[in-house]
């Protein structure tokens, strides 16, 4: 494929059938029951209705994914081919990635006394082999599509053109949070189908970045001056006791001399 | 255990009730302890997935390394700026600040999903993780920590030849112990950099990192001064109530210098009108800042200053201070933002209970037992 996979998702074509929630649960063994309302352990995905129009949750597999930077044992990683996966083996279970993701997309087994992070890892396994996602390949009115995201991103700019009226002028995901794999068109505004509008174009891991590479600068110079400090302030304490001694000794001389 | 029987019958009323309380609440801590690892998170705490981090974070994570503050402050104090008057409250401070720490690796083994992976990140690294700076520094600081505290173990068991060498490597232990600490704490702020639409803008800002430094260098001092207070009473020991006193006007310097900043800061950012939108966030704030300008109000008046009393209520204070703004900063101010409900489930609030009343019994059976105290030292030479 040229350049890393995305999805593109078009809400306006999508007829709310279900078959991409139900293709995902079986490509990932996930119980036939899921919440019908929300994303939680049990659903990677799932199709949500406000009004007239259908809608996704779904990870959106940011360009640079704040999950994946702040996990501190790189469980959670983006691939060369887009889809951001996660290795149960390695994680610690400190939930940083529930924390930081501006999505608030990963979920948690909360009843299980070992739990692991649960969320779309846009079947990682049969985009390597070069196939589309679960959910893409089985939807049946092309609302979900799957390729590069050059050329996802123009068939949205191509739609939007065509047709004006029938979307809102905006593609959610071109650059949210520097840009996501997953891209969305929609005939209702996004703000009321409940997606942040709010959190800039800046990639997220910049903020801590600026911080985190000072580290080095402030241990080596720190270190040299405490103990440049530590040095100078003993060394004038020794002076001063020595001076004091060399005193003493100097007044008992004298003492001495006086007495003969 | 007759003698155990004898020594019961000897203590004092106030106390028995004490111990029972303690005894009761570890009691309780043991089967919320099965309860976590056994069944689950779920079961214990009220965390969602809109709300992965709760009381524990806040509290026994990010509010306990605060208060462990006071072991690299005096630290530095002593060993670095040459302040030996303050040589003979060194000990109880590291065995604090010790204590401290170890409660908060214990308090993440609790937190963590996966506990036994708790090592993975000295062997898989992203250095682009604040949370992986952190694992070091809690890792690192507590082998520090530990190092500082071998001489009190080497001197109980009189191994001379190891202490003089463990002596020689003083300076450089307590160098690397304040640069830790300065990384640790302030990279407890860098962990909420990541989250500008989570957090409140009353809390949110880019010197988070700063203000969880100059605060944890505030915080030392006073737990300092609560420590040998507390400490005082339990063991029928006199009290350095100059030396306290004259600790104060650090504690002092260090609230003026971090208010500044804080409120320079809302300046800066433009969001001082935050504060008057009548919201919950605007009062918990308020709160915080309270608690620290009446412990301005009591450190400002030298009568009040070096009074045992007045100095233990403002040390209260300026620690309440920093907690409170740690709870802010990891619970309070991410409410809104997450459009979560969360509140503590009281297992979470017994459970933080059970580790702190473990920390406090271990401090007594070790001052009790180890040459922690000068005085009391004499006393065990004596007998």
């Amino acid at each position: 494929m040229d350049g890393p996979a995305s999805i593109l998702l078009d809400f306006t074509l999508c007829i709310g059938c279900g078959a991409c929630e139900d293709a995902c649960q079986e490509e990932h063994n996930l119980p036939a029951d899921p919440p019908e309302d929300r994303l939680d352990y049990r659903n990677y995905t799932v199709v949500l209705k406000k009004d007239d129009q259908y809608y996704r949750k779904m990870c959106m597999h940011c360009e640079e994914p704040t999950c994946a930077s702040v996990c501190p044992v790189a469980a959670l990683i983006k691939t060369e081919e887009g889809p951001v996966i996660y290795h149960p083996d390695k994680c610690i279970g400190c939930r940083y990635c529930m924390m930081a993701c501006p999505f608030g997309i990963p979920a948690y087994e909360w009843h299980k006394p070992i739990p692991v992070i649960r969320k779309c890892i846009m079947c990682n396994e049969r985009v390597s082999a070069g196939k589309q996602t679960a959910c893409a390949w089985v939807c049946p009115v092309g609302a979900c599509r799957f390729g590069p995201r050059e050329k996802m991103l123009a068939i949205a700019k191509r739609r939007i053109a065509q047709f004006p009226d029938r979307y809102v002028d905006y593609i959610y995901g071109e650059k949210e949070v520097g840009g996501t794999s997953v891209l969305m068109l929609s005939g209702t505004p996004f703000e009321d189908l409940g997606f942040r509008m709010d959190l800039g174009e800046q990639a997220l891991p910049e903020l801590t970045w600026t911080v985190m590479s000072k580290i080095p600068n402030i241990v080596i110079t720190g270190g040299i001056l405490l103990g440049g400090i530590s040095w100078i302030i003993q060394r004038r304490m020794d002076i001063e006791k020595e001076n004091l001694s060399a005193l003493d000794e100097h007044i008992k001389n004298q003492e001495k001399g006086g007495d003969a | 255990m007759t003698s155990l029987i004898a020594y019961w019958q000897r203590l004092s009323g106030h106390r028995r009730f004490a111990w029972i309380t303690a005894g009761f609440i570890i009691l309780l801590g043991l089967v919320l302890t099965y309860r976590r690892f056994f069944i689950g998170l779920g079961d214990v705490t009220n965390l969602t997935d809109e709300f992965p981090w709760g009381f524990w974070i806040a509290f026994d994570v990010v509010g306990g390394v605060a208060l462990a503050a006071g072991g690299f402050t005096l630290c530095f104090l002593v060993y670095i700026f040459g302040y030996h008057r303050y040589h003979s409250i060194v000990r109880p401070t590291v065995l604090t600040a010790f204590l401290g720490y170890i409660l908060v690796a214990v308090g993440l083994l609790y937190d963590l999903g996966k506990y036994y992976n708790i090592w993975h990140p000295i062997v898989m690294w992203n250095p682009h993780s604040v949370m992986f700076e952190v694992a070091w520094c809690v890792i690192l600081y507590l082998t520090v920590l530990f190092l500082e505290f071998l001489p009190v173990v080497l001197e109980k068991f009189n191994l001379i030849a190891p202490l003089r060498f463990m002596q020689k490597l003083t300076i450089p232990i307590v160098l690397m112990g304040v640069i830790l600490s300065t990384l640790h704490q302030s990279s407890l702020g860098s962990v909420f950099l990541i989250v500008p639409n989570k957090l409140h803008p009353l809390w949110y800002t880019p010197i988070l990192p700063l203000l969880f430094f100059l605060s944890a260098v505030m915080v030392g001092p006073a737990i300092v001064i609560l420590e040998s207070s507390l400490s005082a009473r339990l063991f029928h020991r006199g009290l350095e109530t100059p030396i306290l006193a004259d600790l104060a006007r650090f504690l002092q310097v260090a609230l003026l210098v971090y208010v500044a900043v804080k409120i320079q800061d809302l300046f800066v950012r433009g969001v001082v009108g935050e504060l008057f939108t009548g919201e919950y966030e605007a009062y918990h704030f308020m709160g915080e800042m309270l608690c620290l300008f009446f412990a301005f109000v009591i450190l400002a008046f030298r009568k009040l200053r070096t009074n045992q009393r007045w100095l233990f209520t403002a040390a209260t204070l300026v620690g309440l201070g920093v907690v409170y703004n740690r709870m802010n900063v990891a619970w309070i101010g991410m409410l809104r933002g997450t459009g979560a409900s969360y509140y503590p489930a009281w297992t979470e609030l017994a459970t933080s209970a059970f580790l702190i009343t473990v920390g406090m019994v271990a401090f007594y059976f070790i001052a009790k037992f180890f040459p922690i105290f000068p005085e009391l030292e004499e006393e065990h030479s004596h007998a």
